[in-house]
This record gives C-alpha cells, structure tokens and sequence, in this order.
C-alpha cells in the first residue's frame, strides 16, 4: 500500500502515538526509530517525503529523522524487493557453512547482496552481521523471522514458501 | 562446587510447559522477591550489599561488578533516575540474551523492578535489538503486559508506595548501540555514537537523568540472588566469579547450544557437554568470549577453568562468556578477515583512528588473502591495531584491535605461510598432504 506523500496512515499514526506514550512529555525524538520502522512495514521503505511526514508529525527537524535513517542497517532508503533475506556470515557462521549458504542464496535469487530480484519480489540484504543466533549456524533471517542450521535445501523451501 | 547442574539462575524456566508464562514463572518462586521489597522487607541499601557480596558481574562483557554500579545511582536525589537493559545483543558467537527473553523474560521484568527500588529509579526500558522483532519483543512485551496486569507494575504497585513503569524499546541494527552511552544515545532517538566518559549515565544517562545500564544476564539473575541469597550464587563459582554463566557454544562442536553453568567449568567440560569437537578433529583455537577478546590456541586454553580470573590469567577475557570454537581445518586468516570485517562495518565514526583504522585492518587483511600481501603488511597490522587501541571514546576500538594483534601473535605462520604462497592457505596444503 502506498501513501501520498507528505501524509501518514491513520495506522502509523496509532503507532507513533503509542510509542511516544512510553517516554517523557518533550522526549518524542525517542520515537524516531519505532515511527520508521512502522512506515517501513507498511510501504516498504523509507521515502525522503516519508521521512518528512515523521519529522513533520513529530515536529522535529528532518535531518532528525534522516540520520536515524541512514545510520541504522534495518532501514531501506531506496525500494526493495518484498521479502528481505539476510544470510548471516559472521564468525559462528562462517565456520559452519554461512558463506555456502549465502552464495546457494545468490545463485539461486540470480542476485547480489543489496539487490533485489527483477520480479520485486525478494531483497538479498547487504552481507549480515551477527544475528545473534549463533548456536544454530549457519542461519538466516527473513522478513524479521529466524531460521536456523540451515542446508541448501532447507533455503529452497523457505524462499519458496514465501508468497 | 555444584558440579553440572544446569540452568540454575536465568533459564529456570527451561523444561516447563510455556516457559515464558506468569504462570511458569510463579512456578520457580517468580516474583517472590520483589513481593518482598514491595513488603517492605528490604531497604534500598540492603538491596544493594546484597547483589554486591553476590559477587555478581556484569554479564554484558565488561564485568563490572553490578552492585558496585547500583551503588553509584544517587538514590536519595529527588530528580527522575531511569534503569536501563541492554538486550541489544549483538557480540559475534553471543546469543544467550535471545533465549533469557524467549524463555524467561519475567526474571528480566523483576531484576529490573528491584534494580530501579534499589536505585530510586521509577522507570524502566529494555532496549532489545531490532532484529528481534519477531520473536523475543512479543514475549517480552507479553510478559509485560502479564506483570501489570497482576498488579506487579505501575504507580503505588500493591499499596507499597513504590512506582516502577517498565517499557520495551526496539532498536534497528547497529552494534554499536550495546555500548552502554550509544544505547542511550540510541533510545533517546539519535544515531548510536557512544558518549564521553566522564559524565558516567550514573550522572548524567538518559535525558540527562542519572541512569543505570545493566545487561539481559545480570538483570535476570537478581530475583534468584534475592531468593536463595547472596552466598548461594557466589559459591556457585570461584573467588571473583559468583554465580552461573549461559555459555554460547558455537562454531567446530558437535552439538552448539547454550548452557548455563556455574563459572569456573573446566572448559573440557564443556566441551564435553557439547558432543566433542566435530568429527573428532583436534581443537585449534577459541574465541573464549565473544569475538572482541583475545583468540587462545587450544593449548592455552584446555586446561583452563571457565571464570574471570582464570581466562584473564590465561590471556584472553571471559567477556560475554561466548565461545567460538575453531577446530584444526580453520583458516586463521580467513576467521581474521571475517572478524576485521565486522569491525570495518559497525565502527561508528566518530573517532579517526577506529573509522579508518578498521578500514585499514579490513583492507589489508583481503589483501594478504589475495595473494597481494607482503611481510610488510603482517607488521602494519598489528600497528595499526595498536593505533586504535587506548585511542577512542569508547571500547570498540579496543574491541577491534585485541583480535588482530591476538591472531598475528599466536597464527604468525599462518599469515607468513599465506603471503609467502601467494595467499594459498596453510590449511589447504595440510589438506592436500594428508
């Protein structure tokens, strides 16, 4: 679902609402990061005019908003494909397997990490940092959910199974 | 000492039907102890001694002694304090934190609440990781929601006089924000460049208010302190190393998994626990907590006890107690790089020797991997390293040099192997001989 620009839905709005509930009167700047991960959820990345809207709904400047934007590796600034996949390769899982299972991921989506398959459909984030999950290694997450002691095999089905 | 048993302190729940419950948790005496204090059993400074003669630590990596911190708080100031957990975990191998909130997150809701009694603090915040999103938040957040729907949080809790508000906060990835001033850099809503030091958060925390930051481990071992008292835990372990430890077994085992244990386990042990070293290969190396302390060859770390003292003695740090074991098909400069990476992607900034130092260490190390490096290169690493070293505001740039400077000391053959073979690993010619 897209937004017009300048705007934000009603839901995001209860979102914003809510979490600016948690801290102190004056402190809104605290629900920076729970308003962008709202707007992402819903139109899958964060627009400039998105942002503004945030900025904008909790008045505070813009540049506010786009530095939590651009600092923090969860937020998508540009479009992505629908279902975002992050295979971790830190330490725990590159000693079992993490980098075979991050290259059946890109020959398999036909991508690269940070790019997003030409149907839209799915996003090979950025190599991933450590999930901390690394008793099930090799591992990876897909739109937020973990999966773990992954095999090649294992991979095709969830990426199937993803609509 | 209490031998193998397991799962005495934090995971207690583990084994029971929906152990993240209100209802499970009241099965392992939950909330006893702050029913206590909300009594008026305890006074705020008795509260204190006891979490310090416990002889607990601070479970994040650092180890600092939690009572000694709760006792910095000006707890008779008037002003707004604040009681903060870092569930942001995010160190390489560690992954303990996750199953305290999936598992047993009401330990973390009441070692909070008596945290902030003791300290005078009235409100509380988690700071859990984003990618935790869907998962351990809802637990915790339903666990939340469960403690004051039993009447164990708000204003005036049971009648007691005692307020404690306590809310979950999400963050959105960035490692950084486990360093105690970049979480609350990061809660008050800002990127999570860590603050200088001093004014200490005990001072000057969040919105300026004195606050107190404590790990997932060390808030969720505070109820069973209370309830089997402070000798109980520290006996558990060794002089210096009270209580139990969820130990994140990784990598070259058989069978990873967390285990919490009482400090100062002979690591064969646990080695043992976890199934061996897989295949029945020899053990070459450990990261003994987390990839930000020294690297130890296995013979400098098989016969040692599991504790704070010992691992220190030993040359590495027990840090967040998480263990990556590499067995002997393990390319040293290849686990470096992947390390160095890490390092190279998070750094905050900031500080110049860390911002482009790790970039350096990164860089320099594909090098040698792709047959572009020289002996020179060896020699620039463990210096700029050790530029970095002592030479940021906070502790991630020590965190990025101990595992180069550790891997170049006791793997120099392996770096010199490499650039003397055109990047050719030496594990790959033992391979190819045997």
């Amino acid at each position: 679902m897209s937004i017009e620009a300048g705007s934000l839905s009603a839901h995001v709005r209860e979102e914003i609402d809510r979490w600016k509930a948690r801290f102190p009167e004056g402190r809104q700047r605290s629900a920076v990061i729970a308003a962008l991960h709202a707007v992402q959820h819903e139109q899958g990345h964060l627009s400039p005019d998105a942002m503004d809207a945030v900025a904008k709904y909790l008045e505070l400047p813009s540049i506010q908003v786009f530095e939590v934007a651009a600092f923090y590796s969860m937020f998508e600034t540009k479009p992505v494909g629908r279902h975002s996949v992050s295979v971790c390769t830190n330490i725990s899982c590159m000693l079992c397997g993490g980098d075979e299972i991050l290259e059946h991921v890109k020959t398999k989506l036909g991508v690269e990490p940070g790019q997003s398959t030409a149907d839209g459909k799915y996003f090979l984030k950025e190599e991933f940092e450590c999930l901390a999950a690394c008793t099930g290694a090799p591992m990876m997450m897909v739109d937020h959910v973990y999966y773990e002691n992954l095999t090649p095999e294992r991979v095709d089905e969830i990426l199937a199974e993803l609509d | 000492m209490g031998g193998l048993e397991k799962n005495l302190v934090c995971l207690q729940t583990l084994g029971l039907d929906e152990p993240w419950t209100l209802d499970s948790y009241l099965q392992i005496d939950g909330y006893k102890a702050w029913k206590r204090v909300l009594a008026g059993d305890f006074s705020q400074a008795e509260i204190i001694d006891i979490v310090k003669s416990s002889g607990l630590r601070g479970r994040g990596g650092a180890g600092f002694p939690t009572g000694v911190k709760w006792s910095f708080m000006p707890r008779e100031s008037e002003v707004q304090k604040y009681v903060v957990c870092n569930s942001d975990e995010s160190e390489p191998g560690t992954c303990h934190d996750r199953d305290i909130l999936r598992y047993n997150p009401h330990a973390i809701i009441e070692g909070m609440a008596i945290g902030g009694f003791a300290m005078g603090a009235t409100v509380g915040y988690n700071y859990i990781r984003g990618e935790f999103m869907a998962e351990p938040v809802p637990r915790f957040e339903a666990a939340v929601a469960e403690a004051y729907a039993a009447g164990l949080l708000g204003k005036n809790i049971q009648g007691s006089g005692i307020d404690f508000d306590l809310y979950t906060f999400v963050g959105a990835g960035a490692y950084i924000c486990g360093e105690e001033t970049g979480l609350l850099e990061s809660l008050e809503g800002k990127p999570g460049r860590p603050r200088f030091k001093p004014p200490f958060p005990a001072g000057f925390g969040l919105y300026g208010k004195p606050t107190t930051i404590n790990n997932t481990q060390s808030f969720a071992s505070v109820p069973t302190i209370i309830n089997k008292g402070p000798d109980w835990f520290s006996q558990l372990g060794p002089e210096n190393s009270g209580g139990t430890l969820i130990f994140s077994v990784s990598g070259h085992v058989n069978e990873p998994g967390n285990h919490e244990l009482p400090l100062g386990i002979p690591f064969r042990e646990l080695i043992e626990l976890c199934g061996g070293i897989r295949n029945g290969n020899r053990l070459k190396a450990v990261i003994p907590g987390g990839c930000s302390v020294p690297v130890m060859p296995a013979a400098a770390i098989e016969d040692v006890n599991l504790d704070y003292d010992s691992l220190r003695d030993a040359g590495s740090a027990l840090g967040t107690g998480a263990m990556i074991i590499m067995d002997e098909t393990t390319c040293m400069v290849s686990a470096l790089t992947r390390i160095a990476r890490f390092y190279f992607a998070e750094s905050c900034g900031q500080c110049t020797p860390c911002r482009e130092g790790t970039g350096w260490l990164y860089r320099t190390l594909v090098r040698i991997q792709e047959g572009r490096g020289t002996r020179e290169d060896i020699d620039m690493l463990v210096d700029v390293a050790n530029k970095i070293e002592g030479h940021t505001i906070c502790a991630f740039g020590d965190a990025a040099a101990w595992p180069v400077q550790s891997f170049v000391k006791h793997f120099l053959h392996e770096f010199e192997y490499m650039v003397e073979h055109g990047g050719e690993s030496i594990v790959n010619e033992r391979a190819a001989a045997a």
